[in-house]
């Protein structure tokens, strides 16, 4: 057997119980390597359960920044008997196997092609700590430390990281580092030179942040203007509002101690929606934050505010469906559950964040568009966005940008129209109609806001001419959408490249890499990674100008391509669908296998490529 | 239709004290059938309106749907409206009013619309005690899908068709105190003298006012064997007492005995004087008034009136420390923290 051999370029996995206090230990890890200047992805795969289920946090570490899901872990630690013999075999060959040698690993444990690294975590913290209860959160702490010295890391920055998350607590800084010196004095005598796993100190990181997404559209919200929230609690979403809450405390108090922002937890999304319907009628910036199943529950609301053109920002972090699902697995699958939203004719701007900053950005910018287009805007992350750490470019404001509220008549304006005013006339062609807020003037400006049919005045009508004009109007604001919405991200590869691959959100980074990795083997593939919904005429040009065009995503029914081929004037056949859809992060190990033989179903064979490095291939 | 309205008023009219005429407070013409209770109830809620000198402009007046959701068309013409969706109106008046404290929120509501698919939307806006006065035109029936009976429909009450209602009714009001609503008052739309001045209450009170209004069905649910019928209610009702409001911009002029009368001061300084019997229920003592409601209905009596009142009530506002400005009004100054805070939040995530 050949063990791993590697440098910044590895996956580590940890198998442990919820509840057990392991993510913060997890965590550590992976905030260290990054402060080393090294690229890191870690991942939480955690059951829907709050405590006693196994769950596993996978570390990716990469220099050369591919920070998507790799798939197939090289060194496991685990601590969970519940899964042991699973984790131990899903370790690859030449990988290491870490675990609590306080009890034996069973005699069928025969693996010759895995390293076996056994550290007494159990029994080293019985002996040296005092506090029974103590004990198994530092257990998770002496694991850190063993894995420290296998990967060849000093312990300082661990130390350093540990004395800043108890600043206000030091009391528990020093058992914890204790618990870390134990596993790392343990691993230096008894297993030195063993793992030829390595984290060295890089300059590879640059100004990125590690956030995750629900915190990032938190802050967009806040940075966006939002003041008033309706929101249900669901899973992944939640942490969207918790953070928001947070940063009410800290960025919208007044003196007197009141804030600007209602945030109201709702009976149910039906409510929760209305909640911010009824306060965007009324001038208020407002958004609900919730997941597949909250959407279907506020459909029939998306549906009013369409049709009465009521700006709203919905955010869904979406899971795996159908029905409950996986609550906690990732998925992209209410594409199309989103853009119909409703019964009737409708549809609805969606927004396709790919990482944390545009998380911040789109929600921020989602505001503005709801406004401007007097429509609700969807802006669809995931599980795998929205809660985990993700390596991302710093999160940046405009100090420049002025919110942009659409168009509203304020009294003057009002008292200066020469016309009479109707709240769905188009006066400039564009599909958007002005508005007004309640109580802006005394006799002027006043309407009826209702989901049946009315005239250009909105008074109640159910004349067929009127009704078809407004629906022809509606239309035209969604070519008015077009123009205002994020444009796709195209990069060409080689301008004659004959594969094209299209993707979006949080299939971005591992899409990336696995083109990338195509490229150097010979087969030069553009992309285009879509970032809003209706598609600007960039996305047609693109799909016209390849030959074949492949439309990577993560659900079964390969819902972005279904969209496409609805929307636009593309045959079928040059759209191939690659999805992945089982609740885990897509994996480029995995995607890359699925496109090699997509490729070759279409006689486009890419060469092979020796495995010596840590990435895809 | 059921009426036509004069173009003609008297050219002496008096305004009210801000100025508007009775007809400021007037809309459109209605679509319910002649004779329809909810007609009474539009008028009564203009009359209050007109009343208490309310700024037509002021007020936001939101519906769900159903017979009883159309009428903010025939109300109040120089009000926003929201016709919104069936049993969803409370969102919608909690959202409005989480981004303007400022404006007054009517909603109006039916039996259908509030006591089945709204009910959880009901019950969750009286437990967050909204500003806002929520009137529900109850008729027992769904009207504009031909007199199905309601959740509020009385159990053995006969249909026009003469089905019999065998499943229990749902009791509004004494939800609706239970729940925390700060003002709860039940009326009949044919007992204008009652009803125009507790609209004027419920619109002055801080906090949830719940107004449950009898309003015959003249379609489907007027029959003699209907307990939601013209005849069975004036046959069947017994008011609390007789009360006087006094909006806090008037002077009490009046004595009364004081074994007979309960005052009670509302947040706006205005003034409840309730005429009840001396050994009467205390309408600010929750046990008391549901005890009443539940009294009378076993003597099968409707009790009307002012039936719970807590002047002190906390608002959703209140309750959630929102600023006391309203959330619209604030700008990008107000709510934006700006690059240079965007920086720090950057240095905690490295």
């Amino acid at each position: 057997m050949k063990p791993l051999n590697r440098i910044n370029d590895f996956v580590v996995s940890f198998a442990t119980i919820n509840g057990s206090g392991s993510a913060s230990a997890n965590n550590l890890f992976a905030k260290v390597v990054f402060r080393l200047g090294v690229p890191v992805s870690p991942k939480n795969i955690f059951p829907s359960n709050i405590q006693g289920l196994p769950t596993w946090y996978e570390v990716r570490v990469s220099e050369q920044g591919y920070v998507g899901r790799r798939g197939d872990v090289d060194l496991m630690v685990a601590v969970n008997g519940q899964t042991l013999r699973r984790d131990y075999d899903s370790v690859v060959s030449g990988g290491y196997f870490v675990y609590d040698s306080s009890k034996p690993l069973p005699e069928d444990f025969q693996r010759d092609d895995v390293v076996t690294i056994g550290i007494p975590m159990t029994r080293l913290v019985t002996e040296a700590i005092d506090k029974p209860k103590m004990r198994p959160l530092l257990r998770n702490i002496v694991y850190v430390g063993g894995l420290a010295a296998l990967l060849d890391m000093e312990p300082d920055p661990f130390v350093d990281a540990l004395n800043s998350q108890y600043r206000k607590n030091v009391q528990l800084a020093e058992p914890n580092i204790q618990a870390l010196q134990l596993g790392y004095t343990y691993v230096r005598q008894h297993y030195p030179d063993t793992c030829r796993l390595k984290v060295q100190p890089r300059d590879r990181t640059g100004d990125a942040i590690m956030m995750d997404g629900n915190t990032a559209m938190a802050l967009g919200a806040i940075y966006g203007g939002a003041t008033v929230v309706g929101w249900y609690p669901i899973t992944p979403s939640t942490s969207i509002i918790e953070a928001f809450g947070r940063y009410v405390q800290k960025f919208r108090l007044e003196e007197d101690g009141r804030c600007k922002a209602a945030i109201v937890q709702a009976e149910d999304e039906l409510a929760a929606i209305g909640i911010v319907i009824g306060a965007t009628w009324n001038g208020a910036r407002a958004f609900t934050a919730t997941s597949g199943p909250g959407i279907s529950l506020m459909t029939e609301f998306l549906g009013l505010a369409y049709f009465a053109e009521i700006p709203a920002v919905v955010i869904d972090v979406q899971r795996a469906g159908p029905s409950t699902g996986m609550p906690t697995r990732t998925q992209q699958s209410d594409l199309l559950a989103c853009a119909y939203a409703s019964h009737g004719d409708t549809k609805h701007p969606l927004l396709f964040p790919g990482d944390p900053r545009e998380c911040f950005e789109m929600t921020a910018a989602a505001f503005d568009y709801a406004d401007r287009l007097q429509t609700p805007v969807i802006v669809l992350s995931d599980l795998d966005l929205g809660m985990n750490d993700h390596f991302s470019p710093p999160l940046a404001w405009d100090p420049q940008h002025r919110y942009d509220r659409g168009k509203v008549l304020d009294a003057e304006q009002l008292d200066a129209l020469t016309e009479r005013w109707g709240r769905y006339r188009d006066v400039d062609g564009d599909g958007i109609c002005f508005r007004t807020y309640p109580g802006t003037h005394p006799d002027k400006g006043v309407y009826f806001t209702r989901g049946t049919s009315r005239d250009e005045y909105s008074a109640y009508t159910e004349d067929s001419g009127a009704y078809t004009r407004n629906m022809q109007r509606l239309l035209k604001k969604w070519e008015t959408a077009k123009e205002v919405l994020p444009k796709p991200e195209i990069t060409v590869a080689r301008k004659d490249a004959r594969v094209g691959v299209i993707f979006y959100g949080s299939t971005t980074p591992v899409a990336r890499e696995v083109i990338d990795q195509l490229h150097r083997r010979g087969c030069p593939i553009n992309s285009m990674r879509i970032r809003a919904f209706p598609f600007q005429q960039e996305v047609w040009d693109f799909i016209r100008t390849h030959e074949l065009v492949i439309v990577i995503e993560q659900n079964r029914d390969g819902q972005m391509r279904t969209l496409l081929i609805n929307e636009g004037d593309v045959p079928p056949q040059t759209l191939l669908s690659v999805v992945h859809y089982n609740g885990l992060p897509i994996a480029g190990r995995e995607l890359i296998v699925t496109l090699e033989e997509t490729l070759a179903a279409h006689g486009l064979v890419v060469a092979a490529m020796s495995n010596e490095t840590g990435g895809v291939s | 239709m059921t009426f036509f309205r004069p173009a003609f008023r008297h050219p002496d009219l008096p305004p009210n004290a801000a100025g508007f005429h009775r007809r400021d407070y007037e809309g459109g013409l209605s679509t319910l059938c002649a004779g329809c209770g909810h007609d009474s109830i539009c008028n009564a809620i203009i009359d209050a309106c007109f009343e208490l000198a309310l700024p037509p402009h002021r007020i936001a007046k939101l519906s769900g749907i159903g017979c009883s959701s159309k009428t903010p068309a025939y109300f109040l013409g120089r009000s926003h409206g929201f016709n919104s969706v069936h049993g969803r109106m409370p969102s919608i008046a909690t959202g409005a009013n989480m981004a303007n404290r400022d404006l007054i929120y009517l909603g109006v509501s039916g039996d259908g619309d509030t006591a089945s698919i709204g009910m959880g939307q009901f019950v969750h806006a009286a437990r967050r005690n909204l500003n806002m006065t929520y009137i529900v035109m109850n008729n027992g029936c769904y009207g504009l899908t031909k007199g199905q009976f309601s959740a509020t429909a009385d159990k053995g009450s006969k249909s026009k068709q003469g089905n019999v209602n065998l499943l229990e009714s749902i009791d509004l009001c004494e939800l609706a105190i239970q729940l925390g609503a700060g003002f709860v008052a039940r009326s009949f739309s044919g007992d204008k003298a009652q009803l125009v001045p507790l609209i004027k209450a419920g619109l002055s009170h801080h906090g949830l006012s719940f107004i449950d209004v009898i309003s015959p069905c003249v379609t489907f649910n007027n029959n003699p064997e209907s307990t939601k019928s013209y005849h069975w209610v004036r046959e069947h009702s017994e008011a609390t007492g007789t009360f006087d409001f006094v909006p806090f911009r008037q002077t009490i002029t009046a004595d009364y005995a004081d074994d007979t009368v309960q005052e009670v001061v509302l947040h706006d300084s205005s003034v409840i004087h309730l005429h009840k019997h001396p050994n009467g229920p205390d309408i600010t003592d929750r046990r008391q008034a549901i005890d009443n409601l539940e009294d009378h209905k076993e003597q099968g009596v409707i009790l009307t009136g002012v039936l719970y009142v807590n002047p002190d009530s906390q608002d959703t506002h209140d309750i959630l420390q929102t600023s006391v400005r309203p959330l619209n009004s604030l700008t990008e100054a107000d709510l934006c923290p700006g690059a240079q805070a965007l920086e720090a939040v950057n240095t905690a995530h490295r």
